[in-house]
């Protein structure tokens, strides 16, 4: 693969960068955030739907996860576990009923549909409602690993991180992958060829709900705090504002696009307070109005050489 | 591919540059996490950061040779933020103290942290009586007043002038569900009744279907368990409804912005209690015309706290000889304190700053004789009346 | 007191009416998004923001200069109507040969410009706003005490959006507009400057959510986050109406108010959500809305 050494320099920078002195919990943020938006991306990116609930699935498991370590006392590996199913399974009902609308309608039923999430996590007990979950220990991976240290966390959470990535590029490249750019190139042609698109859209929004809900499981641990703020409208409007800024169409577009936000949220709001979202926004718009394949995708259109068979097609 | 390599690794290097600066080892880090634009911005906010800067020039600036440093921002009602923030500056900058909250369940979130990085924790104009009971920490000191002192103060005052039957109106948080519970008990020990209740989003834009409800029930009295712009707002629609013919506000948290916002002729009447009141004494009017010069209005119980708070911080690790966090409590919990603030006021072994509680009521517009004149004495209870005796049973760490 | 199921009848009424107040603000904003989804096919995402915009214009205005709820009921709506004709001739013109979705995630940015820039200034609690003079005071209906300026804003809500109505199904230009929602190359061809009417509707469909900004002025607590929190519930009312269809989006915004009213009175908690359950049904067996045409 010709991307071969530059994703091994961009992995050994991140395996640096606690010694580089960068705050750890920021930069597991920053994989979270990005696993969440590389999730989001697989619907969007690869085949175009776009999602207005995401943080349904990233808010849901965040909180099984928090209960489970919590009041189960369960281990990391286990309370993520749980995380991950209960997002999946989100994935398969709210999917079975939006996948069979497009374009507009399709996202506010995702719409519709978080939103009777984000009150189920508002009324239900265990999630303490207004308050959150506080004080979600990280425990320990099968007993042996414990995982309260920032830095031995760091490492788990970029093991995972490179294995979801790999994941991603490897559903993509897979003949399954293929169908899905048949789908989203030309979805009427794909069913006259046979193929039960249907399914192969909720395969689809499966997977991405599962991974979405592996970010929230890893958030629910890194910081210790689950809050309704996860499951809420901005934290979905949020991914989507990253993914494309970053740039839709390719992999390493969305990670890139939370690398900004997060970084702008973080460093602007120290120093313009509340103007920081009015400078993200506006980035945003631009981002729209002029490169619209984001930054990633812009700069591989300009200087990247064109790939025979281009995994991400450029927008309309 | 490989410019998009240099995209990420800049991210990256930014991510480096924006890591907060590491402190230098010659400063004391004093932090205020609060709400600066939301409904208990007037409460607290800027004029709290202004308080605790006060404070700090009236030490010397500088405590053990090492200058005092105050970082600010605002956790917009979030706990996410207040806990990130707090557990950031702790990791990054070096944070000997927090002042802050405010809001309860954020001030829940940020106790854990302080239990967690053990950083003294001084808890301001939050409610909620768990923050030294149920989710209490050695190092959290709960200021000015809790919700137990609240409900001893007004709900008393109340039913004991012939307000039996009670509707609530309750923020739907950790501090609307604690002045609740404790209005409620002091209800019902003095031989009233709650009718019902209903639970009210925070920064809720219109309470009318919510005072609807509340009408229904027949009550005699509207419990309002909420604060800041929550109160001014169901204060204002009940009056605009009607309601207040038929049912008698209970303001079981009020401060004095509040009352100026919205006026003598609306709030006439009302009880309520409060730990601090520019009008009490001498020592307090100077206070409280010091910080009227800087601010343009009258301090509320919170602002002075965070004057005393500070100043109390300080001259603890003056005495302590050092900013260890152990050797800082210890101290705390030892000295009596004495200021603008209260007198013989002393830290609980739960956190509790046990201090004099005052139940007012305010004057009618005739009664007022000056500006900012709103309040007349109708009773000042006793800290451990307002407090309780003992400290609270539930606290986890008192029982080992 | 008579009950119904258990619960008193004065509190039916009471949240009903409540109900028909709410019912009018969503028939009023649903109107606007439905007018500019069905002639520019845009989601305007800004929508909202618009609204938060037309409050804050009156409060400005008698903050700033003195000028009373009277003007700012028509100049509110004519100032925001400007900014939102700025941002179509500026931005959205340049996005319609694309993927409708463009307008949205733009529509989407500028609410968030909007939001922050009103955040940063003016902070993210409340602002007193107070009743006009006339309309102080209430009603005594009996069951309730209603004030009496909740009951013009049914009045006013209903007369416009039957004004607009009246326009747009009843005159010549409502039937030019609807000819260039169809087939715009054909009216073009008649002579008559599309571009400009596309211009005009948008900033129509602005104006009639700053006007519901206005209105609801005295009512709730003017905040930058006013927008945000009611922008979903009126794509939802649109959604259920059917997203271009002008009668659709009335009827659903009062009969979901109504709804929520009644709601209130027998799971309070759920008020919020019955709104997108009743969408999501209906998205599933009726997914062109119940007055729409199909998708």
């Amino acid at each position: 693969m010709r991307a071969a050494p530059a994703y091994l320099g961009l992995l050994l920078l991140a395996l640096a960068a606690p010694a580089l002195g960068i705050y750890p919990v920021f930069a597991m943020k920053l994989l979270c955030y990005g696993m969440f938006a590389c999730a989001f991306n697989l619907l969007l990116g690869y085949t175009n739907m776009l999602s207005f609930g995401h943080a349904a699935f990233f808010g849901a498991s965040a909180y099984v996860t928090g209960w489970l370590a919590t009041s189960r006392g369960w281990g990391a590996i286990a309370a993520i576990g749980g995380g991950v199913a209960t997002a999946a399974a989100l994935g398969l009902l709210i999917g079975a009923i939006a996948v069979r609308r497009r374009g507009i309608y399709f996202a506010m039923i995702t719409l519709a549909l978080s939103q009777l999430v984000f009150f189920v996590c508002l009324e239900a007990g265990f999630t303490g409602g207004e308050n959150g979950l506080q004080s979600i220990p990280r425990g320990t991976i099968l007993g042996v690993l414990d995982l309260n240290g920032d830095t031995t966390l760091y490492y788990f959470v970029l093991a995972i991180f490179v294995a979801v990535f790999l994941l991603i590029r490897r559903i993509v490249h897979s003949p399954y992958g293929q169908v899905l750019r048949a789908i989203r190139e030309n979805e009427p042609r794909a069913v006259s060829l046979g193929y039960q698109v249907n399914r192969y859209k909720l395969l689809a929004f499966v997977l991405s709900a599962s991974l979405a809900g592996l970010a929230g499981s890893l958030k629910a641990l890194i910081l210790g705090f689950v809050t309704l703020s996860d499951v809420g409208q901005a934290n979905s409007g949020q991914v989507i504002l990253m993914t494309i800024l970053g740039g839709s169409g390719t992999f390493l577009g969305p990670l890139v696009g939370a690398g900004v936000v997060l970084t702008l949220e973080e460093y602007l709001s120290e120093r313009v307070g509340a103007w920081a979202t009015v400078i993200i926004g506006a980035t945003f718009v631009a981002c729209v109005m002029t490169f619209r394949r984001g930054l990633v995708g812009e700069l591989q259109q300009r200087y990247g050489r064109r790939r025979a068979l281009s995994a991400a097609a450029p927008p309309p | 591919m490989q410019k998009s390599i240099l995209t990420a690794l800049c991210a990256v290097l930014a991510c480096a540059a924006t890591s907060p600066a590491r402190a230098a080892d010659g400063q004391v880090v004093i932090g205020d996490i609060d709400d600066l634009s939301g409904v208990y911005a007037d409460v607290a906010g800027q004029g709290a950061i202004e308080a605790a800067n006060m404070a700090i020039a009236d030490f010397g600036g500088t405590v053990l040779g090492r200058k005092i440093v105050l970082l600010t921002t605002d956790h917009q009602n979030k706990p996410d933020i207040g806990a990130s923030k707090f557990r950031e500056w702790a990791d990054q900058s070096g944070l000997n103290m927090l002042l802050g909250g405010s809001n309860t369940g954020v001030s829940i979130a940020m106790s854990k942290v302080a239990g967690a990085k053990k950083i003294p924790f001084f808890a301001i104009g939050a409610g909620g009586a768990s923050l030294t009971g149920a989710d209490c920490t050695p190092y959290t000191v709960h200021y000015a007043y809790d919700t137990t002192a609240l409900g001893n103060g007004t709900a008393s005052a109340i039913v004991k002038n012939g307000g039996k039957t009670w509707f609530f109106l309750t923020a739907d948080y950790a501090f609307g569900t604690q002045l609740q519970e404790s209005a409620t008990r002091v209800v019902n020990a003095n031989g009233g009744k709650v009718q019902g209740a209903v639970r009210v989003p925070l920064g809720a834009a219109d309470f009318s279907s919510f005072l609807l409800q509340a009408q229904s029930s027949g009550a005699q009295v509207l419990g309002l368990a909420n604060a800041g712009t929550d109160f001014v707002n169901s204060m204002k629609a009940a009056n605009e409804f009607g309601i207040t013919s038929a049912m008698k506000p209970a303001a079981l948290l009020a401060f004095i912005a509040d009352i100026h916002s919205l006026g003598l002729a609306t709030t006439q009447g009302l009880y309520l209690t409060t730990g601090w009141y520019w009008d009490l004494n001498e020592e307090t009017r100077a206070f409280g015309r010091r910080y009227f010069a800087k601010m343009n209005k009258m301090p509320t119980m919170d602002q002075a706290g965070y004057y005393s708070a500070t100043m109390q911080y300080l001259n603890a690790v003056k005495a302590a000889g050092s900013t260890d966090p152990d050797g800082v409590m210890a101290q705390l919990r030892k000295t009596k304190i004495n200021d603008a603030f209260t007198k013989g006021g002393y830290v609980r072994a739960d956190g509790v700053m046990v201090h004099t509680m005052y139940v007012m009521q305010v004057k009618t517009p005739a009664e007022s004789k000056y500006p900012w004149d709103y309040y007349k004495l109708i009773k000042a209870m006793p800290g451990e009346e307002a407090y309780g005796s003992q400290p609270d049973a539930t606290c986890p760490f008192l029982k080992r | 007191m008579t009950s119904v199921f258990g619960v008193p009848l004065p509190a039916i009424l009471g949240q009903l009416m409540l109900g028909l107040v709410n019912g009018s603000f969503y028939a009023l904003l649903s109107l606007g998004l439905a007018v500019i989804f069905g002639l520019l096919g845009v989601v305007n995402f800004a929508h909202g923001a618009f609204y938060m915009l037309g409050a804050f214009a009156a409060f400005v205005g008698w903050q700033k200069f003195g000028l009373g709820y009277w003007w700012m009921l028509l100049l509110g709506p004519l100032i925001v109507a400007l900014l939102g004709i700025a941002v179509e001739r500026l931005f959205l013109r340049h996005l319609y040969r694309l993927d409708p979705l463009y307008g949205l995630l733009l529509t989407f940015g500028v609410a968030m410009i909007a939001e922050g820039v009103m955040h940063a200034h003016f902070g993210s609690s409340g602002n007193y706003y107070p009743v006009p003079g006339l309309l102080r005071g209430g009603l005594h209906l009996g069951f309730m005490v209603l004030p009496v300026y909740r009951a013009w804003v049914i009045v006013a809500s209903l007369g416009v959006c039957l004004i607009t109505w009246a326009v747009i199904e009843r005159t010549s230009l409502g039937a030019t507009l609807r000819a260039a929602t169809e087939n715009a190359r054909l009216v073009q061809a008649f002579g008559i400057n599309v571009p400009v009417l596309v211009t005009c509707t948008y900033g129509g469909g602005v104006a009639l959510a700053a006007l519901a900004g206005v209105l609801s002025a005295p009512i709730i607590q003017v905040s930058p986050l006013m927008g945000s929190s009611v922008v979903i519930v009126v794509f939802a009312v649109v959604v259920i109406g059917g997203m271009g269809s002008i009668l659709g989006a009335i009827v659903s915004g009062l009969a979901l108010g109504v709804i929520e009213g009644l709601t209130k009175v027998v799971y309070p908690e759920a008020s919020n959500i019955v709104v997108f359950v009743i969408m999501a049904l209906v998205l599933v067996w009726r997914p062109a809305g119940l007055f729409g045409r199909d998708p």
